[in-house]
């Protein structure tokens, strides 16, 4: 079994509205030296078989055409083995 | 002319669209579901609004997978006339078929109301029944219509006459206030450098009556029309 993160983020030239509310509602709460916030998305994903090398080709195609728009977006993908259940 | 309107799930313009085609404009227009792998015979696509797929991921990333989006892929290739409104707009950029993409409005609300909005080229067939510069007056109903590009894309979006609807004030401006989502320089609508794609926020298939408060959205129906028969 192989477990695959996805953390895909907003560039940071990208004006970011989601990040900028949640960075001042931090502010209101009394963080007043926060400078930046950013709100990305984590996607996990299980999958059956061991050959990390190969999930990482297939999946980073996956991560280009599907689950980030590379306009607006970076992403990491990270693959680690797993046991089984 | 003949006309499909695509449904995705959770399209929610479609039944707009088609009745300005039927009932309005006496065309001969059909749902073509998203699964449908063929356009053969038809003139011109119109990609409604809605949250397709629930804007999950992004919105229009996984409409942009639907089986029917290679034959509109095919289409555009081949000339014809595609329109994606709203949604329809977002399933356009996420496909690679219009440059850019359509993220949050830079309020975090959902715009919902009638805005002026200034047609910038009249010279396409989606505006040629209009003038350049001319201010209609449109809905938009969005929480994510702020157009983004980077500033090469968007400085030959404008050289090439690309940018065809921006959001304006009354007087035809495009001041801060009258930008209702934060677009990048006011842009509320492009076409392809062909100019046979065209992807807008307003929703000009929701104005094509005066009993609905506004029938300016018609003369983009009726260019396509007069240009297919030209």
């Amino acid at each position: 079994m192989i477990r695959a993160q996805v953390i895909v983020r907003p560039r940071l030239s990208i004006f970011d509205p989601q990040g900028d509310a949640v960075c001042r509602a931090i502010q209101h709460l009394g963080v007043a030296n926060l400078k930046q916030a950013h709100v990305g998305k984590c996607i996990e994903l299980e999958l059956d078989g061991d050959d990390i090398e190969a999930a990482r080709q297939k999946l980073d195609a996956i991560c280009k055409d599907l689950l980030s728009n590379p306009v607006i977006e970076d992403y990491v993908l990270t693959l680690t083995p797993a046991n089984g259940k | 002319m003949r006309w499909a309107v695509l449904q995705f799930p959770a399209s929610n313009c479609d039944q707009d669209a088609l009745h300005v085609l039927k009932e309005v404009l006496g065309q001969d227009a059909d749902y073509v579901w998203h699964k449908e792998t063929s356009l053969d015979g038809v003139d011109a696509i119109v990609l409604p609004g809605g949250f397709s797929y629930g804007d999950y991921l992004r919105c229009g990333a996984i409409a942009r997978f639907s089986p029917v989006m290679n034959a509109v892929k095919a289409a555009a290739a081949a000339g014809k006339t595609v329109l994606g409104i709203c949604n329809g707009f977002q399933i356009l950029c996420e496909s690679g078929l219009l440059p850019g993409v359509l993220v949050r409005n830079a309020s975090l609300h959902f715009r919902c109301e009638y805005l002026p909005v200034k047609v910038e080229n009249a010279t396409t067939r989606f505006t040629g029944e209009y003038k350049t510069g001319q201010v209609l007056r449109l809905p938009i109903a969005h929480g994510e219509g702020h157009y983004v590009a980077d500033e090469a894309t968007l400085d030959s979006l404008f050289a090439n006459k690309q940018v065809l609807f921006t959001y304006c004030n009354a007087e035809g401006k495009n001041t801060p206030e009258s930008n209702p989502n934060g677009s990048q320089r006011h842009i509320a609508g492009i076409c392809n450098r062909a100019g046979n794609v065209l992807g807008l926020m307003p929703h000009p298939e929701r104005a094509s009556e005066k009993i609905l408060g506004s029938d300016d959205g018609l003369g983009l129906f009726l260019s396509l029309l007069k240009s297919q028969n030209a």
